[in-house]
């Protein structure tokens, strides 16, 4: 059981404007529970690390928004007062302490008596596993290194709520999965209130208890990680998170007509609808006496399983995931399978 | 609000300064138009200190120029082609030399002056003409153009454009003629801005080899504080801020435009 | 013709012109400094005579009072308007740069101006308490000319920097808990550092080697410029005279060598 430490942290109706007129933000509200971990997905100019930023307390929100902490209000309360500890994308660590002295810094700002400072840092450096380096400058450190500084010296004063600005993009990917784990690991560990923001679909469903998927400036779905995979309710959503296959067609008699077929659906819909069908919920059968076949248009070898796709079935190409054993060449005829649970309608935004 | 009283307090304090540099420019401009600088504006305005500048200075005024144009030739002369083969060269010679070239900028000119006076001194042709304050102007502002020049071709990687130019047939003098010195031209211009403003304001190396027939603007700017009334000595400066506040302006507006600000 | 002989003719000039007209000037230079009555002991003369040593301490003191001073103002005033936007800020900046240009005749006629016989300050004093305050003519009146040239200098070095500065590590530091004095303490001085060092050590030269402001100024103040012209053309002490100047020449080029090695491009000083 993941401990729960931190505030709880309540946006209301928080809009931003900056000076130059770009509307950043359209007043969102979000809850986030003690404890919780969430993340904040989107593409940039999505509006994420601004709504980071007000909750930390580096912008203020537009007249009318207000962010509390535990039911306190707190709009007003300038980041230096807030007790929230950032990691920014860059690290900012300062160049002119060694690392000891960067993670005792908040330590040091709160007067607190050099022993137990030193203490501290000594439990966070073992925390976060970087032990000989307390000595250090920081331009003697690596990427990964620096950033392990940062959380350390993020998480040193024992914050109320810890905010994560896109920590792994400066890392190349290797990197950047190993300490996704570590991170993932720390975090269940402290249990901090922690607010994460992303762009890398994968770290969000890998780190979050909740997901947050913003898109110009408002909130497009937040859930669960399942909730967002297997339950969009948008197409932005369904087309952001995984791959997703998304086909418009006339349903009738309970089923979707295609033109390589007809795809059986489980709720009494009718009329036009827009649904979505992941590449793996397809399977692939012999193409006779299959209700929906189509032709192999392409066969991408990903390592686990081949990707397929399929044309003629439905009015686009389908992404299709096929295991390995199944053995298939472009201009091959298929059928296709689909669990009717496994079609998920999505509003249409046509109109 | 006490954010408020810090940007008030840090604004009085810059106004301040700004007054302290400020003021006495004003001062001296207005006093070279001032019938009489203790009466002040009261007195009336009049151009008849400029008019007695014009009459006492004239010759200053136009050796300066003189010495300023022709400080600039030379520097092009010697400098732009300089400049390019330090660029191709590179390497350890190449910043020796340029270290070499900056050296006058350190040393005080009152050092250079005497050096010169000493070697040169003895060739009284030569020693008592502008050619000897004009071979001070060159060996201080040469410098600035070498080094503007070589920025430009840095910036714009005339290397790349030279070799192209090469593989095309072209001999080293038509590349330069063709390619490099039309290409180098923001650096030439920036250049030569910063060669006319200098030699125009120089002093300290101008005071000591001046003799009293080869005077420039600011040897007789030191001689009217010395020795004239405080008007026509404003007079005088304002003269020289009308000369060099153009040239102050276009350095400006051309480092905006992309070329290396130059710390003087 | 090859492009080697080219580069050659490229030079040729340059190298005439800077031999002939500077190396050889300071070769000479420095061996009419050793060629006086005390020989190369001449050199030492500057440390060892106590008249000449005062000169020097004078020089020194004054111009690490200026940089200091005008490190301060300037940081202040630069840190200030590269920070806040308000209308007439460009007209401020450009004030405040103007006197960039102004040789050191000029600088010593606008303190004159200011605080001479018949100087502003002298009659605002003379309105205000009935006595008329003179400076201008002395080591204080010297202390303000030296301030006036270097200030703009600094403050476009100094404002170029802040520019430079990562706002994240400001940012940083106050979500770490850190007060504005806090940041400014531990974050943004500590940044500007190598500005200040760069600018501090051109300020500082600049002063050392300084002649025009303390000529027009008052040909007795005790700086080592001039002392130097004193000694060449009142007294005729070539051999000292030129010891001095090589003496000071070496002094610049040391410091604007150690700022260059720390900011890490060409610096220099001029006035």
């Amino acid at each position: 059981m993941k401990p729960d430490h931190g505030v709880t942290v309540h946006v209301a109706d928080c809009a931003k404007t900056f000076a130059d007129g770009t509307r950043a933000l359209e007043p969102v509200t979000l809850d986030i529970a003690r404890g919780e971990t969430v993340v904040l997905l989107g593409p940039s100019g999505c509006g994420k690390t601004t709504m980071l930023r007000l909750i930390a307390g580096l912008e203020q929100p537009d007249p009318g928004g207000r962010i509390l902490f535990n039911d306190a209000d707190v709009t007003a309360v300038p980041i230096e007062r807030r007790n929230v500890g950032m990691v920014f994308q860059s690290y900012a660590l300062f160049p002119n302490m060694t690392v000891a002295e960067n993670i005792g810094y908040g330590l040091k700002i709160r007067g607190v008596a050099r022993t137990e400072r030193a203490a501290r840092v000594a439990e966070l450096v073992a925390l976060t596993g970087i032990e000989g380096l307390e000595h250090r400058r920081i331009d003697q450190l690596s990427g990964g290194q620096r950033q392990r500084v940062a959380l350390a010296r993020a998480v040193a004063v024992r914050p109320s709520a810890l905010l994560l600005d896109e920590p792994l993009t400066a890392l190349d990917a290797a990197l950047r999965e190993r300490l996704r784990a570590e991170l993932n690991r720390l975090l269940r560990t402290l249990g901090i209130t922690t607010i994460y923001v992303t762009h890398d679909q994968a770290e969000a469903m890998a780190l979050g208890d909740r997901i947050v998927v913003m898109r110009k400036g408002a909130i497009a779905q937040a859930g669960t990680p399942r909730e967002i995979y297997f339950a969009p309710q948008n197409r932005f959503v369904a087309e952001f998170i995984g791959a997703a296959n998304i086909v418009e067609a006339e349903c009738r008699d309970g089923a979707l007509a295609l033109p390589g077929g007809r795809l059986p659906l489980a709720n009494g819909a009718a009329g036009a609808v827009v649904a979505m069908i992941r590449p793996e919920s397809i399977t692939v059968t012999a193409p006779d006496g299959a209700g929906l076949a189509g032709r192999v248009d392409a066969v991408s070898f990903v390592g686990d399983r081949q990707r397929l796709t399929v044309a003629g079935a439905a009015a686009k190409p389908l992404q299709v995931d096929a295991p390995n054993s199944f053995l298939v060449k472009t201009g091959d005829r298929v059928g296709l399978k689909v669990d009717a649970s496994a079609v998920r309608l999505l509003p249409d935004e046509r109109s | 609000m006490r954010d408020r009283l810090i940007f008030t307090a840090q604004l009085a304090f810059t106004l301040l300064v700004a007054a302290f540099l400020i003021v006495p420019a004003a001062l001296s401009m207005t006093a070279g138009v001032t019938q009489n600088y203790f009466r002040g504006i009261r007195s009336g305005l009049t151009l008849d200190w400029v008019a007695q500048v014009w009459d006492l200075y004239a010759d200053t005024i136009l050796r300066s120029f003189v010495i300023a144009l022709a400080t600039l030739g030379v520097t092009l002369v010697i400098g732009v082609p300089a400049a390019y083969a330090l660029y191709v060269r590179g390497g350890r010679i190449a910043r020796t030399v340029e270290e070499i070239i900056t050296l006058p900028l350190a040393i005080p000119g009152l050092a250079i002056a005497l050096a010169l006076l000493l070697t040169y001194g003895n060739f009284s042709d030569f020693r008592r003409s502008w050619l000897f304050i004009l071979v001070g102007h060159v060996i201080f502002t040469l410098p600035f153009m070498v080094r503007s020049v070589i920025a430009v071709f840095a910036a714009t990687d005339v290397r790349t454009l030279d070799e192209g130019a090469a593989s095309l047939g072209a001999s080293p003098w038509r590349r330069f003629r063709d390619v490099i010195v039309p290409n180098a031209r923001p650096g030439i211009l920036a250049g030569a801005l910063m060669v006319v403003t200098l030699s125009l304001g120089e002093f300290n190396l101008t005071w000591m080899l001046h003799t009293p027939l080869t005077k420039t603007l600011p040897v007789g700017l030191a001689d009217s504080y010395a020795s004239m009334r405080l008007e026509v000595a404003s007079a005088y400066t304002l003269v020289f801020f009308v000369m060099i506040i153009p040239l102050l302006v276009a350095m400006q507006v051309f480092a905006g435009w992309g070329g290396r600000s130059a710390a003087r | 013709m090859s492009l080697r002989t080219f580069l050659s003719l490229c030079l040729l000039p340059l190298a005439v012109a800077v031999i002939a007209f500077f190396i050889l000037p300071m070769a000479r230079l420095v061996a009419v400094g050793a060629a006086g009555p005390h020989g190369v002991a001449e050199y030492a003369a500057i440390l060892v005579d106590p008249r000449y040593r005062g000169t020097l301490i004078n020089t020194v003191l004054l111009a690490a009072a200026t940089t200091a001073a005008t490190l301060v103002i300037a940081t202040i005033a630069g840190l200030f308007l590269q920070r806040h936007r308000f209308p007439g800020r460009a007209v401020l900046v450009a004030l405040l740069t103007f006197p960039l240009a102004f040789p050191g005749v000029v600088v010593g006629f606008m303190i004159i101006l200011l605080a001479g016989r018949q100087g502003l300050i002298g009659d605002i004093t003379l309105e205000l308490f009935g006595d008329k305050q003179v400076w201008a003519y002395s080591m204080q009146g010297l202390f303000l000319g030296y301030l006036y040239f270097s200030i703009p200098r600094v403050i476009l070095t100094i404002m170029a920097a802040v520019e430079k500065l990562d706002p994240s590590l400001e940012e940083a530091a106050r979500a770490l808990g850190a007060g504005p004095w806090a940041v400014m303490r531990d974050v943004v001085l500590p940044a500007l550092t190598p500005a200040f060092i760069a600018s501090g050590a051109i300020a500082f030269a600049t002063a050392m080697g300084a002649f025009g402001t303390a000529f027009t100024l008052a040909t007795d103040i005790d700086v080592l410029p001039m002392l130097i012209y004193t000694e060449f053309t009142l007294s005729a002490n070539i051999a000292t005279a030129a010891a001095l100047s090589v003496g000071l020449g070496l002094v610049a080029w040391a410091i604007l060598a150690l700022a260059r090695s720390v900011a890490g491009n060409t610096v220099a000083a001029a006035g």
